[in-house]
């Protein structure tokens, strides 16, 4: 075991604990910081797997980004009284047994797939393209793909603006 | 790297994230468990992306996810945002008025 492998494997088992902990958690709060860890797991794994320019983009986007809206989205939509942030749980039977489930058929669709002997498996040992190549193939092949998601981007700023932003008359009648 | 590992903590990561969108009441928690299907879902990718000659397209299209990914998060607060606004709660047991 060199430190490449136990990093690799520590950045799995972080991870792999803190979802299983948001999965069993219920206080909204713990779930949101255990988010963060296993975002930065991934990122840490995209490392590993020659992928750099996303393991940034994961802890810029993901960690100071989406995290940080959605603990900011907790505590507008939450009286911060005295009370933890506990959600309450319903349907635990059904909902463990459909994960259960779906993990058992994925996973045994992932051992009969036997990926190790496709032909194409044992390129891996290639020299990763790099960030150039990543950025050339993104702003040439793929820019139609690139605009449009600016697009989108655009859209959903102006969209939640205009859910989120208004005040509007309805607001009245609430219950 | 193992591949066969890689994959399995995705799929723990995608049933993880299915059992909190459907067992939990709070609307936050839910967007959280989309969160964490559409991340198994970036491991996938990248994990296959690595043997790919260029290895690129995966990484590329897990770009996309992760824009797609934002996106989705930051309408859907703005929507819990109003629903919170309008019913008090975001509890989504007690948003049923189309119900009665």
């Amino acid at each position: 075991m060199d430190l490449e492998t136990i990093l690799f494997y520590f950045f799995m088992g972080l991870t792999c604990l803190s979802v299983l902990y948001i999965a069993w958690t219920k206080n909204i709060l713990y779930a949101a910081f255990a988010l963060m860890l296993t975002f930065l797991g991934m990122a840490g794994l995209f490392v590993f797997l020659g992928a750099e320019f996303l393991a940034i983009t994961q802890i810029v986007v993901y960690v100071g980004g989406i995290l940080i809206l959605i603990i900011f989205g907790m505590m507008l939509t939450n009286k911060l009284s005295d009370k933890k942030l506990v959600t309450q749980r319903y349907q635990l039977g059904i909902g463990v047994l459909i994960a259960i489930g779906l993990g058992y058929v994925l996973i045994r669709l992932i051992a009969n797939g036997a990926f190790r002997n496709l032909v194409w498996m044992d390129r891996s040992h290639t020299t990763t393209a790099g960030l150039k190549a990543l950025g050339m193939q993104l702003m040439t092949q793929y820019v139609l793909a690139f605009e449009i998601i600016g697009l989108l981007l655009l859209i959903a700023l102006i969209g939640a603006l205009y859910i989120a932003g208004k005040v509007r008359k309805e607001e009245s009648h609430a219950a | 790297m193992q591949l066969d590992a890689l994959l399995i903590l995705a799929v723990v990561m995608f049933c993880a994230g299915l059992m909190v969108a459907i067992t939990r009441k709070n609307a936050i928690m839910v967007l959280i468990g989309i969160e964490l299907m559409l991340n198994a879902a970036n491991l996938n990718l990248v994990a296959f992306s690595r043997f790919d000659p260029q290895a690129l397209q995966g990484q590329i299209f897990t770009l996309f996810v992760i824009t797609v990914a934002v996106a989705e998060a930051v309408v859907a607060l703005a929507l819990a945002f109003k629903v919170y606004h309008y019913f008090q709660t975001v509890d989504l047991d007690k948003i049923s008025t189309l119900k009665k």
